[in-house]
């Protein structure tokens, strides 16, 4: 084994245990879970088969099969950023509506309370 | 023959951090059209507003954080969907605008939908912008008028009215972003077939928080305003609202 087959492989182990690990204290969902272990049994399969990467490299024409690993890895990584931006944004908009929910809510509250010491008053009043 | 005034008016007042104007502001409200309700929105103060409003005895809605005058704003539209309001009016707490001019905007409610109360609609106009703050607003102007198949002069003006037609748009779409609010709301409106007019109105300067003047902030504004109005043209908006939608169902 040398020692880019070692360190992917130790790379790869480690993002495994974590996920399980964040997994099984409910720190992380699935479908994030899902999305990390993909690129974890990627970095295994380029370990143990570096042979795919060269394979690749040369039908692609690129020169270093390290270039197409950089590449492949800043395509992922933007991917995922992208999909983490529009998630933030949708948690913003709902947020916004339950806030905005939560103020007229508060609201309503107020005006049944202050109606019901309105006619709390007036039944006063009466008798 | 002018329509009849409409039955019920909600002013709606949004205020972040307007403790020394407020109270003003609602007096004003209130001797110019004693018959509206007045809705204050607190958009997540951190000074007295709402103990000021409350003591001038509006309604007063809490927003549990700053959620800018876009959340503000639907929120006071969805208290006067939900209430059934025949109009719903946006005057800024900071005192900006002259609730003297409501009656005049408030006539045109049988020919449109909104009606915005313009700056720079007359020669005489003393309100006065220069530079690239001013290409910004010509610019919006122009390409909004195209939109709304009208002539607009000022179309950053919060300062309008809007029936019920433009109440049950806003109620679902009115953005949070930057110029969302004024510029893109109306861009949204025109496409659900809102009819847009507005009045001429003379703005005050605004006492505290002067608009600012710099050279190299207006060009920031103007740089926002474009990306602004393409996105607000650009954007898809059936696509929206889903969530609201489900809270609708979870309302009714």
């Amino acid at each position: 084994m040398n020692g880019t087959t070692v360190l992917g492989l130790v790379t790869a182990g480690g993002i495994l245990i974590l996920l399980f690990e964040m997994m099984r204290r409910r720190r992380l969902r699935e479908k994030y879970a899902v999305l990390w272990a993909t690129v974890a049994f990627a970095v295994v399969l380029l370990a143990v088969f570096p042979v795919i990467l060269t394979e690749a490299t040369d039908l692609l024409g690129l020169q270093l099969p390290s270039n197409l690993l950089f590449f492949g890895a800043s395509v992922v990584i933007l991917a995922m950023t992208l999909q983490h931006s529009s998630e933030l944004g949708r948690l913003e908009e709902r947020t916004r509506t339950l806030a905005e929910e939560l103020a007229l809510l508060r609201l309503e509250l107020q005006q049944e309370s202050q109606s019901v010491t309105d006619s709390d008053a007036d039944a006063d009043a009466d008798a | 023959m002018k329509g009849e005034p409409p039955q019920r008016v909600l002013i709606i007042v949004p205020a972040w951090n307007e403790e020394a104007s407020i109270g003003r502001t609602i007096g004003e409200i209130r001797s110019a059209v004693p018959q509206a309700d007045v809705l204050v929105i607190d958009d997540g103060s951190r000074d007295r507003t709402v103990a000021e409003a409350r003591r001038h005895g509006v309604l007063v809605c809490e927003l549990p954080y700053n959620l800018g005058v876009g959340g503000a704003m639907r929120t006071g539209y969805r208290y006067a969907q939900r209430h059934g309001y025949d109009a719903a009016v946006q005057i800024d707490a900071d005192g900006q605008h002259d609730p003297t001019y409501l009656a005049a905007l408030l006539e045109h409610l049988d020919s449109a939908d909104i009606i915005i109360g313009a700056r720079f609609a007359t020669k005489d106009d003393p309100y006065r912008v220069r530079g690239p703050r001013r290409w910004a607003m010509i610019m919006l102007a122009f390409v909004l008028s195209r939109v709304a198949g009208t002539r607009l002069t000022d179309v950053t003006s919060g300062f309008r009215v809007a029936n019920r037609r433009a109440i049950a748009v806003f109620a679902a779409h009115y953005p949070a972003e930057y110029l969302g609010d004024t510029v893109e709301s109306l861009v949204i409106a025109s496409r659900a077939g809102c009819r847009v007019t507005q009045v001429p109105v003379t703005m005050r300067v605004r006492a505290a928080g002067q608009a600012s003047q710099s050279p190299v902030k207006a060009a920031i504004y103007l740089a926002r305003a474009m990306v602004a109005l393409i996105l607000a043209l650009v954007r898809d908006w059936s696509a929206q609202g889903e969530f609201d939608q489900s809270l609708d169902k979870v309302a009714a």
